[in-house]
């Protein structure tokens, strides 16, 4: 007998079913601290007990008494004993209940492990309302919805703050004031191109904030929108998810010298704002498009980017399908947010994905091939290594995920998406085909996923605050319309990521101030409701420009080669096979940007990672941040960020138009912070340039080393003075902070 | 202040199961802090018995035939083919099967201490030590690649992007000093396979990540200050930043900037502290010369001495900087020297390093010892795998002197940190192919190495991209090896 999730007495499920379920879709799926009297939620209560107890023997991996939870339909086709599971309303009519509450300790689920009290209440309330067991978040599909219309407020500024000043308001709390400008400008220089405004910009913006605040917001953030340095802060973004590195990783760890050809890609086409769906084409499956340009073919090195073991001895199959392997689990992860590695050997313990799947969506990456898949490039440079159709290997399971045991017998598994997911109609599809198919409108993933992803570089966290796992054992959104509603919005308004990023920082939830309230530390700890914006300490490679930029050393050229800038010889010498030396740059090319920076999988420049940039060797959606003395160090005291007080202070002092002290403090203000100091940080700064100066004017030995080369000896007090005030200036949190 | 915990403000508290260890170390570290009222008690899962680390990885695999796994039967079978059975199934970087016939060892190997454990001519130090060790024979991994092995064993696992042994343990129990990192990492001669990968921190925060100890006057990347500033001006700079900070924290509230804060005043610390750690004028010159800390190298030097003329000079020094960071509680030295890749000349090569490692490693056991120092603290050598009982026989080499990476069996030994002393346990069968008795996967180590430090492998966990990881592997069982334990 099948059995049924409901009972015979509620015979037709037709009628049961939608009533359970519309009686729980109003119900916020993660909220506030759970109130003693809120409602059991399936998402938030209930799966993360069967994920923890039961999945384990009833799940993807194993399917023990023919039972398996990995989602409300398989739940609903039952197990063996041919008992409902589950009847609505009715905990000790359902099996599920009877088993977890068992005596007998040879029934009691799960074995020899009873569930604490509290955890089966939960079962108990759960079966009691319904049973309800709605679609995973994640997996709805997309289409239009009407924001909440909040009474009685101007505060939103458009639908996202209706959706969240909803939120805010069911939970009785408010929003935060808007930041002020000075906040603002820098919040969306530091967020949108990751340099700090000039001066000049400062002063371009202030004047316009005084005659129209409204025009002016819009009228930055569409000027750094068309900034150059728009594709480089967010094609750094999209690095980390393509782990982008410049040589080969493992033991030998070649240089990849042309590297960088792809990544100038990817910041051209961000600059272009090359529609999301298209974007996503060209880097799958761009060689395969009809008349495919060289443009277009350069874009599949987004694939190229996974590590290759050249060391000796290496089983060059086995090397290959791990290849294979890190581009399904990459592109699953980047365009699907589905973790799909342990589908490799076995279905997934917790959500709807096979291990057919796995080697569906292999069987595409299979016969991509790199031998010999290389574009020439145009001035006498070697060439660009990409991806090229080879339509002869056959894929097959590995049994155990072992590539030494593939399933012959099993048949070969023909190249597919992801069957729980909408339907890949191409009969033979190629990458071209999976490549439509994740950007097919019917995909409810690609949308949410990128949306989520880009919210969580402008806030600091995202609506899901597991951006990469978007499945069951991820984290539900905050704001689940929300999320719908701006993926939906991305996807049928052309899929513009400028257009995205602008809507979202012309809300007045991205505008709010970023101070904690120290009255909401209990009731929004996280700030899942944002009820303010969240500070962000910028990225590794972001902390160099500023300490450049302030100093006005930075070189501003767009793309190109990589770059070497100085590190200790004993850095570059961690690496095993010493393939190539760290020849430092000279000229400009020293004061590049971070994101130029050559790197090198085993011996990584330390600065970067002292400051949580990413090995490189696995995709990465979200980077840690971290605090440690080792960056402290770093900004203090490393050649680059020395040389760049230096110039700072070389810099204020050849200011004609600066006549004083207390001037020349302002000026370094504004240039580091975007504001004048106040009453109280004037006397700390005061005191502390005195101090400095008084030191310097006793010790002119002491200030010649400090001033550095070629400063002229009269002036060496002064500088020096500077130089070490300077220095604690761009040492603040604010300074590193998008504020 | 607990440099190993600075990071842990909220977001982690938040990201990290609140029942497991992460909330505990916030708890701990806002408990130092003043900002919460009770100390927090039960840190550990179970009792330690071991405080402190330091593993000595011999990165590229020392051949554990010609140092400890004495098998007099291989020597009878030298220049035998071996049966095809075993080799069916197995893959070799190099080695061809169809030609391939066993090998024996040219050296002399004799039983030493009241446990008759067996050493080589090659280490007559480490031999005194014999009474002192447990020495595991058994070891297997799944991974016969240097890159992937030497993961396996840092990390756990092959893949990349996991955090290393030294990161699970200070993330779990922090530092015991205020002034230094709690993950210290020392190399000597060339680099290893893995380079950095195996020492960074993975999904963990950077704060986990080995900190790389240097030799000369900058210990640490960036520990000196520029030309001019005076430990003076560097502290009124300090104070003013501080004070700074803490007045943008006043409309701020961001536990962020209080996180920072600390940071600047350890990063001021540890310019003072890190120095006097690499200070070594203070050593006796009997302990100087029990290191070797003065030796040169042999004039036919082997390939693990890298560009420079002081590898045994230097690897001496790092085992006695060990000691000096085991008795200042440093957490985790992880101590790497490459390589013992020894696919020919094995026997030239093998006697440079070995000779290199000998008399420093027995000279560190011997003085925690003396100065009751090895209760608490476990000294491991090990490596991402072994070498071939058969010889390797690379199509285009002349003569076959050397041996292939083996993942089957091969061996490591502990001391001190609660191991039983004396102990030989595992054995592999006649020529050294598989273990006989007692087979120990990687895992299992890492499973014990936890469980002396106090921690159960399965709790010591951290949330990351919708999964609870851990040292070990969530696929397969590890167990915990009570027999090495006292």
């Amino acid at each position: 007998m099948k059995i049924s999730i409901f009972p015979d007495k509620f015979k037709n499920p037709k009628v049961n079913l939608p009533r359970l379920i519309i009686t729980h879709a109003g119900i916020p799926l993660l909220g506030l601290p759970c109130a003693a009297a809120a409602p059991v939620d399936f998402t938030r209560d209930v799966q993360p007990l069967l994920n923890n107890h039961c999945a384990e023997c009833h799940g993807g991996v194993k399917q023990k008494g023919g039972l398996r939870l990995t989602n409300r339909r398989q739940a609903l086709e039952g197990g063996k004993s041919g008992e409902a599971l589950l009847v609505s309303g009715h905990p000790k009519a359902s099996e599920l209940f009877k088993r977890i509450t068992h005596l007998d300790p040879d029934e009691q689920m799960p074995p020899k492990k009873r569930l604490k009290a509290a955890e089966i209440e939960i079962f108990r309330a759960w079966i009691e309302r319904g049973a309800a067991w709605p679609e995973h978040w994640a997996y709805r599909t997309l289409e239009a919805i009407d924001p909440p219309t909040p009474t009685n407020s101007d505060w939103p500024r458009n639908e996202i703050d209706r959706f969240v000043l909803d939120r805010l308001r069911r939970a009785s709390l408010t929003p935060s004031l808007q930041a002020p400008p000075h906040v603002l400008l820098r919040r969306l220089h530091l967020d949108l191109i990751g340099l700090p405004p000039t001066l000049a910009e400062l002063s371009a913006f202030e004047t316009a904030w005084q005659e129209d605040q409204e025009a002016c917001l819009e009228a930055t953030v569409d000027r750094l929108l068309a900034s150059p340095h728009f594709g480089e802060r967010w094609g750094r973004h999209w690095l980390d998810q393509a782990r982008y590195a410049d040589s080969d990783g493992y033991e030998k760890d070649n240089a990849r010298p042309n590297a960088g050809v792809w990544r100038d890609w990817v910041i051209e086409a961000i600059n272009a704002d090359l529609p999301f769906d298209q974007f996503t084409i060209e880097q799958l499956a761009g060689d395969l498009l009809p008349d495919a340009t060289p443009h277009q073919r350069l874009a599949t090195a987004f694939h190229r980017q996974t590590l290759w073991n050249r060391e000796g001895g290496v089983d060059a199959e086995e090397d290959r399908t791990k290849r294979v392997i890190d581009r399904v689990s990459t592109t699953t992860k980047t365009w699907l947010g589905l973790t799909l590695q342990c589908a490799q050997c076995h279905d997934h313990p917790y959500d709807p994905i096979t291990q057919r799947d796995f080697y569906q969506v292999y069987a595409f990456f299979n016969n991509a091939d790199e031998a010999g898949a290389k574009i020439p490039l145009g001035d006498g440079q070697q060439a660009v290594d990409v991806m090229k159709h080879n339509g002869k290997r056959k894929t097959y399971l590995f049994e155990r995920g072992d590539f030494l045991q593939p399933d012959k017998a099993g048949g070969e598994v023909q190249a597919n998406g992801i069957a729980f997911l909408h339907r890949l109609e191409a009969k033979e599809p190629t990458r071209l085909d999976l490549a439509h198919w994740l950007t097919s409108p019917a995909n409810p993933l690609m949308a949410r996923v990128t949306v989520n992803t880009v919210w969580t570089h402008l806030f600091g966290t995202g609506l899901s605050n597991t951006p990469e796992n978007f499945g069951s054992e991820g984290n539900a959104p905050s704001h689940p319309a929300l999320l719908a509603w701006l993926a939906h919005d991305f996807m049928t308004n052309g899929w513009s990521r400028k257009r995205l990023v602008k809507t979202i920082v012309l809300s007045h939830t991205y505008l709010q101030s970023s101070n904690h309230r120290p009255e909401l530390v209990e009731r929004d700890p996280d700030n899942r409701l944002l009820h303010r914006q969240n500070r962000k300490r910028v990225e590794a490679e972001i902390i160099r420009d500023l300490h450049l930029s302030v100093a006005g050393q930075i070189a501003h050229r767009i793309g190109g080669k990589s770059v070497f800038p100085p590190i200790p010889p004993d850095v570059a010498a961690q690496s095993y096979a010493n393939s190539f030396k760290w020849k430092e740059s000279s000229g400009p090319d020293r004061y590049r940007r971070g994101m130029y920076t050559f790197f090198k999988r085993t011996a990584p420049e330390p600065t970067l990672m002292t400051f949580d940039c990413p090995d490189s060797n696995i995709s990465v959606t979200q980077r840690n941040v971290s605090n440690t003395p080792l960056m402290a160090l770093t900004t203090l005291q490393n050649v680059v960020f020395h040389e760049a007080a230096q110039a700072f202070a070389r810099h204020l002092l050849a200011d004609a138009t600066l006549g004083t002290d207390r001037e020349r403090l302002n000026q370094a203000y504004r240039i580091c912070l975007a504001r004048k100091p106040s009453a109280e940080e004037q006397v700390i700064l005061d005191q502390l340039l005195r101090d400095n100066q008084a030191t310097y004017a006793k010790h002119p030995e002491e200030a010649r080393k400090l001033a550095g080369k070629g400063a002229v000896e009269s002036k060496a007090p002064t500088i020096a003075a500077w130089v070490a005030t300077l220095r604690i200036i761009t040492n603040l949190d604010e300074f590193v902070t998008s504020p | 202040m607990n440099p190993q915990l600075l990071h842990a403000t909220r977001r982690d508290f938040l990201t990290t199961s609140a029942s497991g260890l992460g909330g505990l170390a916030l708890a701990h570290l806002l408990a130092r802090d003043g900002a919460l009222g009770a100390t927090s008690d039960g840190f550990h899962h179970f009792a330690p018995k071991a405080k402190r680390c330091i593993f000595i990885f011999m990165a590229g695999a020392p051949s554990q035939l010609d140092l400890f796994d004495y098998k007099p039967k291989l020597n009878e079978l030298n220049g035998k083919k071996m049966d095809p059975a075993l080799l069916a199934k197995m893959r070799f970087a190099f080695l061809q099967k169809e030609s391939a016939t066993l090998m024996g060892t040219k050296r002399q190997f004799a039983q030493h201490g009241d446990s008759g454990m067996w050493f080589s001519d090659l280490l007559p130090h480490l031999a005194t030590c014999a009474d002192d060790l447990c020495m595991v024979k058994s070891l297997h991994t799944s991974q016969f690649n240097h890159h992937p092995g030497q993961l396996m064993m840092q990390c756990g696992d092959p893949h990349f992007g996991l955090p290393s042994m030294g990161s699970w343990m200070t993330y779990g129990l922090g530092s015991e000093n205020d002034n230094l990192p709690g993950y210290v990492v020392l190399t000597a001669g060339r680099g290893s396979s893995g380079g950095a990968t195996l020492y960074q921190s993975g999904f963990l925060p950077s704060s986990y990540a080995g900190v790389r100890f240097r030799n000369g006057e900058e210990p640490v990347l960036n520990l000196r200050s520029p030309a001019g500033i005076s430990p003076g001006v560097q502290r009124r700079g300090l104070d003013a930043l501080r004070e700074l900070n803490a007045l943008a924290n006043e409309q701020a509230h961001d536990p962020e900037i209080a996180s920072r804060i600390a940071a600047y005043e350890l990063a001021f610390r540890m310019q003072s502290a890190a120095p006097q750690l690499n200070d070594l004028s203070h050593e006796s010159p009997k302990t100087l010369e029990a290191y070797g800390v003065e030796r040169s190298d042999p004039k036919n030097g082997g390939r693990g001495k890298g560009s420079s003329n002081k590898t045994w000079a230097t690897f001496a020094r790092n085992c006695l900087l060990a000691r000096r960071m085991a008795e200042r509680g440093v957490r985790f030295v992880n101590l790497i020297h490459a390589s013992w890749d020894h696919h020919s000349n094995l026997d030239p090569e093998l006697e440079f390093n070995a000779g290199m490692s000998d008399q420093p490693i027995a000279a560190l056991i011997k003085d925690l010892k003396d100065r009751g120092l090895l209760d608490e603290t476990l000294v491991v050598w090990g490596s991402e795998f072994g070498r071939t009982p058969l010889g390797e026989n690379r199509p285009g080499r002349k003569g076959v002197t050397g041996r292939d990476h083996h993942p089957n069996a091969f061996t490591m030994f502990m001391a001190g940190g609660g191991v039983k002393g004396g102990l030989n346990y595992g054995e592999t069968d006649d020529i050294g192919w598989e273990p006989a008795r007692d087979p120990v996967h990687v895992n299992d180590f890492h499973a014990t190495l936890l469980h002396l430090f106090g921690l159960d492998h399965l709790k010591l966990t951290y949330r990351h991209g919708g999964a609870d990881k851990r040292l070990t592997s969530l696929t397969r069982e590890s167990k915990v090896i009570h027999d090495w334990i006292a």
